[in-house]
Formats: structure tokens, C-alpha cells, sequence
């Protein structure tokens, strides 16, 4: 049996660790409200997967990648008279339908340039700089979480503890492994041969008191599904990120990470390379919400990606990196149903620096919103230590 | 011949763990082992000569690019040659053949403690795959810096990295503009400025240390010091040799610079070098070094007098590497405990396939291995390398995963093994008494070997 003691004892090194699973979390303290992070990594095409499809200048920006309007052939799936979800985000939809997806658009971290790398570093340090912190944001809040310090603890369903995640809280992570499953009878041997190592021994038990939690994910199934991160891994991740999240002993925050949005040449519009990206996307959600049965009650998931891509098509069928982007709060906490967007139009003349989509919210009003109304994170702990320097991306109303 | 537990000592911790009849090879000379291997002139092998360097890589990578617009153009007039095309010239085939011919040289080199010391300098001055074009680069640094200056001074090894195209492109110095120089105040309308992030890495994590004394006004001096620093055929220097060291002058910040109190006179490329030799002697350097080097050889606590003493021997003898390795060998310290290193991902890797003499026909397994694990080579994923202790690397389902890479080793090399002849000889006297009963009762080949390499004492070093 994995302890509560021994998992501290451990913690500090989980922390560091580029591979650790085995720290997971006790989700002993107060509230059961689980909170799931999606980051889309390489920008994702925002206009792609919530077209503005009743904004004049929609189709003649976005050239062949533009979709019909709803009810046409291939078209979109109408959320309102501006707004509609791609085709393949078909149980998004219907998430929207019942009230349990909020769609935000012109969505934008502060970072203003166009690299992937430091992009990513400050969506997930949560600073400014894309070298503000070497901590993620996700980390320092959970040492601000209600309940005693280090009672909450959260998992990644990746190889290495990605930033937004590691710093000084304990955090652990998982993911599928791609060697083959190891015989219960050489596994039996190998305890017995740790017997007199404590070390060694107790790392073993924590490691397959870790694997039960994961559920029945049989390794032989997980073999060859692709590289972390990869698509083909998502339906895995997902039903393990359930399955640590739904487990009694088990962490309340999870994060995901997909890779693959950019899409610099042959995009698709209805059909095609991103099309895939979105359909795994809202399938794995759809996913994700069967997994966690009665508690995507008490779910909040956010979807985002580092920075959205041009409004316009470029030369190469595809879009280049570009400022603005869309993104997703959805979960049976969620009051959604709605897009939130303070939309700033497609003219030229609108665009950030004549190309972008100009955000107009920021992006960590979102992740505040969501970390103070549903996690019970205090608005002091988030303007101090978790987002410095954001006094401006306010706490919103009515989304959780 | 008796072995003792100095030669499994050198062999497995200076070393990369030995191979079947290295402890014989070794006998009651480890010391004398080692030392032969410092006095070598440089490590590179014939077989890496013809990996691609950095010309060759920035050559290619032009090519590639072209390609694939070519490709993203006509889309259905893609040919056979074509996609072979792109499959030559893609950075991700020039890093997979660096990183296979590594591994390779790993298992089978014959100076595994100078192989060690080229691993060690690589994550010192630690590349990361960043971006595609860092994908092309990352191997060359070793293959064209790091190897030829393993066994010179330390300064020639840090002229050498700071230098070379793949640290000026992956810490950004080849878009870092003096905000006086030539060319930026002919581009008014431009914005232009320094980019100091191979300043502060090489004051950070390169030479002085974290808490080496230097301050932000240091770098932000070091960082203009060096603009002009860049690479042919990229940003500025797009008309040069393509892929070379190439100082522009245009870029570079005009005026003297004042570093750690000492002030270098305009010298266009002979200022940042100057500084840099300085660097290269510093003793907040040394003790940087020292520490680290203890830490990767010895113990993940460095104790003071192992490293006063290194540091020591590293300014007396002006950076000379050599040296500093000898006084590595000659610390009582790094004799005494057996296993006193929990082995990283590949050490463990490189050990494994050392102990079982075993080279896969796929060479495509070293790199699934190494990613299972999680250690991909030149992946750190920071500046700052992969960490080098136990804390960082020890954790439940890393162990998990460590053992299912031994039960793939083992069904790799199959019934054949004879596990308790490779037990003996690659742990030797270490070999613990409940690990032998464990492989003597194993029910299959196969099994014992999953044992052997699961084992305590082959997990640490």
C-alpha cells in the first residue's frame, strides 16, 4: 500500500523529475471539483475550429479554407448567428447544446510574437516573459489550494512533468510505456530480489500500487500508438486521465497535451489533416466525459493552445502562426452554451498587425476564473504567486 | 586473476559499463586503464568523421525546406524521388544518424571513460531539438566541438562551443544586433537589438555558475561583447559560408565592455574571446566544473574536499582537461562506494547493451529505448542539460519502466544468454549474493537476464 507518508517522503524528487509516475495524489482534502487542462500544442487554428462564419469578411479571409454556413453541405455546426463549431466537433456540439461548453474566441496569452517555444513557455509560467519563471502556474496554484498545503496533488498524462505543472508542489505524471508488459512471474522474482534493497523495493510497490490506479491498461495495447503527445495516444491518455481522476486515492487536476496543430500547408477545410486533429479532439472529450461518469459533474476542462494562426489562408493551403486563437471550457460545472467573445472583426484594418485575429480577451482570465470559482484557489494567491502580473485578465462571472 | 572492486569500479563508473571480458582486460590496472584513455588525442571515431557537421546540415536544411514548398505547392505531382528527396535532406534523418552512431559508439567503444567525458561536456553545453533546424545541428556541436578538444584545455573547448553554428542558432546569438553597430544603425526603421541569451547561459551555465558572482549588467556587457557572433548563410549572414562561424563586424557593438570589473577595449571578435579566456579561468569556473564533475562521477553530494581540490587542480593547471580527469581518477572518494550513482536512462541503455554485447539489426530501438525512458539524446528540453542525480532520475514508474527495458533486453537477445556468466562478468566481485540466487533460479535464459539488468547493482554505478 502506497501511504500518504511515503508519497511526501518522495515528493521533493517527483517534483523535478522528468519521469515520474509514481507520485500520485490523495484527494483527501475538501471539495471534489476536478479541473482538466488541454494544452493544444504548435497553435491551433482558432478560425478553423470555431469559424466565424456571419462575419462579412469570414469567407474572403479565409479563401478555400472557408466552410458553408449551417445546414449547407459540409457546414458548420451554428452556435449562434456569428459563430459555428467545425464539422468533425460534433460532440462538442452537443456539449454546447446542453449547456456544458463555452466557446471563447479572440482568445490570447499576453506573448505577442510568433515563436511555438517561448509561446508555450509563457502560456504555461504564466508570467509575462517566456522566461518570467521557471515554475508553471498550474504548479504554484496548488500550493494555494484550499485544505492543507500539499494535500492536492496533480498529474500529467505525459512522459515528463510538463512546465505548466513542475516546480516545488508535487506533481506526478503517466504515460502509456511502449515496451512490452512484463511477466507477472518475472515481476514476482523481482520483488523477491528487492526484498533486501528498501530502497528498490519500495520504489516497486509504489510503482504497482501507481499502475493499478491507472485502471485495466493493458500495456500490450498501448504499444506502438505513437509518440507522447501524439494523436494516436490521446483515446489512452484520456482514459487514463479518467481513471486517476475517478480513483478514491486519486489526483483532482490532470493535464493533456496534443501536438500537431500546425498547420503551415494543406490544412483541410471540412475534411483533411486538421479535421483529424478535431475530430480526436472532441472524440476524446466525449471520451473523457464517459470516463469520469458521475464526476464530470464536478469537472471543468480548458482547452487552449499557445497562440491562434492567420486569418487568412496562405500560399501553401495552410496558415501561419498568428496571435489570437479560440478556446473551450467545458464540463458538467461549466455554465456554458454560449460564446464568449468581444469579437473584433476580420477587415484588414481590424487584425493584429493586418494579419492576426486581434484578441480581445485574455487568456488567463480564463484559467483565473476557473482556478478561484471552481477550485476555490483565493484571488490573492492568484495575483501574487500564480499569475503576477495579470491584474488586468480579471476573474469573470458566470462561467463556473 | 582476481578481480577486484576497483576494476569494477572503473569500468562501471568511469566507464559505461562493461562489456563481457572487460574486467579481465582491465585486471589490477584500472587506474592505469583510465589514464591511457585521457592521453588520447581526441574522440572521434572513422565512422563519425562522415556524419554531417553543421555545413552540411545548414546545406541541407535549405534543401529540405525547398522541398517540401515545392511539395506544398503540387501536392499531387509528388514523385518517388521526390519524397526520397525530402527523406535525405529532413533534419530529423540527420539526427537519427547522429544519435544511432552515438549509441552505437557508446556500446562498442573500447574507451568508455573518455566516451563518458563526451557525454559529460555535451549536456554541459547542453543543445536542445528545439526546432527543425535544431534537429539537423544538435549532433554536430559534439562532432565538431566537443570531441577534437575532450583532452586540450578548457578554454579551447569553450572557444569551441561558443563558436560553433549550433549553440549560436539554438541560444539565439546569430539574430543578436549591437544597438550602435553598423548595421542596425543603417536599419533605423527596423527594430534591432541584442538578444542576451548565449551571454547568460555561457556566465550561467557554461562557465561561472548560477551563484558565480556575475550580475544582469555582466551579461547584457558579455552578450554585446559577443554580438557579431553568427553563423553564414542565416539572418544577416545570409551570403556567407553557409553553416560556418562567420564575426560579422557590421553587427557588432562598438566601445569597450566592462566584465566582472575588467574593461575590454574595442576589439571587435578578439573582445569577446578575451572574456572568455578570462571566463575560462575563472575560479568561480573551476568550482563550477569541479562540482559538477564530482557530482557526475562520485557522488550526488560533492563533498568540499573533493571539489576544493579538483578546482584546485584546474586553475593550477590553466583548464588543462587532462589533469583535472587524473585528479578525478586519483580521488580516494571515487573508489569507495560501489554503487554509489543511480545509473540515468542512458546509462542504464548503453550499460545494458555493453553487459549483454548486443547490437540490434534496427537501429531505430536505440532511439525507442531511449524515448521509453525518458532520455531521448540532445532532448534535455533546457540549456541547463539533464539533471545528474538520483532525485531527478528515481521515481516508482520510472523504475516500472526501467524494469520492463530489461524484460525487452532480455527477449531481445533471447534463450541463447548465458546469464549468469554475463551476471559475473559485468559486475564481478559487485554482484550480490541475492541477485545471483535470483538469476541461478530464473526459469528461463530470458528471465535471468531480465534479473541481471533489473538488479540493484547494475541500476546504479
Amino acid at each position: 500500500m502506497v501511504t500518504r507518508r511515503r508519497l511526501l517522503q518522495t515528493t521533493l524528487a517527483g517534483a523535478l523529475l522528468p519521469l515520474v509516475k509514481g507520485r500520485l495524489a490523495f484527494a483527501a482534502g475538501p471539495g471534489e471539483e476536478r479541473f482538466v487542462l488541454v494544452i493544444l500544442r504548435g497553435a491551433m487554428d482558432g478560425l478553423a475550429a470555431v469559424p466565424a462564419y456571419g462575419d462579412g469578411n469570414y469567407a474572403g479571409k479565409r479563401g478555400s479554407l472557408a466552410l458553408p454556413a449551417p445546414g449547407a453541405a459540409d457546414g458548420v455546426l451554428g452556435l449562434d448567428s456569428l459563430f459555428g463549431l467545425h464539422p468533425a466537433l460534433k460532440h462538442f456540439h452537443a456539449l454546447y447544446q446542453g449547456g456544458e461548453l463555452l466557446v471563447a474566441h479572440a482568445v490570447a496569452t499576453p506573448y505577442r510574437s510568433r515563436s511555438h517555444f517561448d509561446g508555450q513557455k509563457l502560456l504555461e509560467n504564466g508570467t509575462t516573459k517566456p522566461l518570467g519563471a521557471d515554475t508553471g502556474w498550474l504548479n504554484r496554484a496548488l500550493a494555494a489550494l484550499p485544505g492543507k498545503p500539499g494535500d492536492d496533488e496533480a498529474i500529467a498524462l505525459a512522459q515528463a512533468v510538463p512546465l505548466v505543472l513542475y516546480g516545488k508542489q508535487p506533481a506526478s505524471s503517466w504515460a502509456p510505456s511502449v515496451f512490452r508488459a512484463l511477466d507477472p512471474l518475472t515481476l514476482a522474482r523481482i520483488e523477491q530480489m528487492y526484498q533486501p534493497d528498501p530502497f528498490f523495493s519500495g520504489q516497486l510497490r509504489d510503482a504497482l500500487e501507481v499502475r493499478k490506479m491507472a485502471g485495466n491498461l493493458d500495456d500490450k495495447h498501448m504499444r506502438d500508438l505513437g509518440s507522447p503527445g501524439s494523436l494516436g495516444q490521446l483515446p489512452t491518455m484520456v482514459k487514463a486521465a479518467a481513471s486517476f481522476l475517478t480513483d478514491p486515492g486519486g489526483p483532482r487536476i490532470a493535464v493533456l497535451q496534443i501536438g500537431g496543430w500546425d498547420t503551415h500547408a494543406n490544412q483541410g477545410a471540412a475534411d483533411g489533416y486538421l479535421a483529424g486533429h478535431l475530430r480526436a479532439l472532441d472524440e476524446g472529450m466525449q471520451m473523457l466525459k464517459d470516463g469520469l461518469k458521475e464526476a464530470w459533474k464536478k469537472t471543468a476542462v480548458i482547452i487552449v493552445s499557445e497562440f491562434g494562426r492567420t486569418a487568412a489562408v496562405n500560399g501553401t493551403r495552410g496558415t501561419d502562426h498568428g496571435t489570437g486563437s479560440a478556446a473551450f471550457v467545458l464540463g458538467g460545472a461549466v455554465k456554458g452554451g454560449r460564446v464568449l467573445a468581444d469579437w473584433p472583426g476580420l477587415a484588414t484594418k481590424d487584425l493584429y498587425q493586418g494579419r492576426d485575429l486581434q484578441p480581445t480577451l485574455d487568456m488567463r482570465s480564463l484559467f483565473k476564473t476557473v482556478l478561484n470559482r471552481h477550485l476555490g484557489v483565493p484571488e490573492g494567491a492568484l495575483e501574487k504567486s500564480v499569475f503576477p502580473d495579470s491584474k488586468s485578465a480579471g476573474i469573470l462571472d458566470g462561467i463556473v | 586473476m582476481i578481480i577486484k572492486n576497483d576494476t569494477v569500479i572503473a569500468a562501471n563508473r568511469f566507464g559505461l559499463g562493461a562489456r563481457p571480458g572487460e574486467l579481465d582486460y582491465i585486471g589490477d590496472g584500472p587506474r592505469e586503464w583510465l589514464s591511457s584513455q585521457i592521453l588520447k588525442d581526441s574522440a572521434l571515431s572513422g565512422a563519425m568523421k562522415k556524419l554531417p557537421g553543421s555545413i552540411s546540415a545548414a546545406r541541407k536544411y535549405v534543401r529540405f525546406i525547398k522541398l517540401q514548398k515545392d511539395a506544398a505547392r503540387q501536392a499531387d505531382a509528388r514523385s518517388a524521388k521526390h519524397e526520397l528527396n525530402m527523406r535525405d535532406f529532413s533534419p530529423y534523418t540527420i539526427y537519427r544518424h547522429h544519435a544511432v552512431a552515438r549509441a552505437i559508439h557508446a556500446i562498442t567503444t573500447t574507451d568508455p571513460f573518455l566516451e563518458r567525458l563526451v557525454h559529460f561536456w555535451s549536456n554541459h553545453f547542453a543543445l536542445s531539438t528545439t526546432n527543425r533546424r535544431m534537429f539537423g545541428l544538435v549532433g554536430s556541436l559534439e562532432i565538431e566541438a566537443i570531441r577534437p578538444n575532450i583532452n586540450r584545455s578548457f578554454y579551447e573547448l569553450l572557444l569551441a562551443v561558443e563558436q560553433h553554428p549550433a549553440m549560436l542558432v539554438f541560444l539565439n546569438n546569430d539574430q543578436s544586433i549591437g544597438p550602435d553597430s553598423r548595421i542596425a544603425k543603417r536599419q533605423k526603421h527596423r527594430k534591432t537589438g541584442i538578444n542576451e541569451n548565449l551571454g547568460r547561459e555561457t556566465l550561467e551555465l557554461h562557465t561561472l555558475g548560477v551563484n558565480g558572482g556575475y550580475t544582469q549588467a555582466d551579461v547584457i556587457e558579455y552578450a554585446k561583447a559577443i554580438t557579431g557572433w553568427g553563423v553564414g548563410g542565416l539572418g544577416f549572414d545570409r551570403k556567407r559560408a553557409m553553416g560556418k562561424f562567420y564575426f560579422n563586424p557590421g553587427l557588432h557593438e562598438p566601445g569597450s565592455r566592462t566584465i566582472l570589473g575588467k574593461v575590454y577595449p574595442e576589439g571587435g571578435l578578439e573582445q569577446g574571446e578575451a572574456v572568455l579566456r578570462d571566463l575560462a579561468r575563472h575560479p568561480a569556473t573551476a568550482r563550477h566544473i569541479a562540482t559538477k564533475l564530482v557530482r557526475h562521477f562520485i557522488s550526488d553530494k560533492p563533498t568540499a574536499a573533493c571539489v576544493d581540490r579538483l578546482a584546485r587542480i584546474f586553475l593550477e593547471s590553466g583548464g588543462h582537461l587532462p589533469s583535472v580527469y587524473q585528479a578525478l581518477i586519483d580521488t580516494r572518494e571515487a573508489w569507495q562506494e560501489v554503487r554509489g550513482k543511480y545509473k540515468t536512462p542512458q546509462d542504464l541503455i548503453y550499460s545494458a547493451f555493453r553487459a549483454l554485447n548486443y547490437l540490434p539489426h534496427n537501429s531505430n530501438l536505440f532511439l525507442r529505448d531511449f524515448n521509453a525512458l525518458g532520455q531521448s539524446p540532445w532532448k534535455p528540453g533546457s540549456p541547463a542539460g539533464w539533471p545528474d542525480t538520483e532525485a531527478a532520475w528515481a521515481g516508482s514508474d520510472s523504475l516500472y519502466a526501467r524494469l520492463q527495458f530489461a524484460g525487452e533486453m532480455a527477449a531481445r537477445t533471447g534463450s541463447r544468454a548465458e546469464p549468469e556468466y554475463l551476471a559475473a562478468s559485468a559486475l564481478g566481485p559487485t554482484l550480490s549474493n541475492t541477485t545471483m540466487k535470483a538469476i541461478r533460479r530464473a526459469e528461463s535464459a530470458e528471465q535471468g537476464v531480465a534479473l541481471l539488468l533489473s538488479s540493484p547493482e547494475f541500476q546504479r554505478r
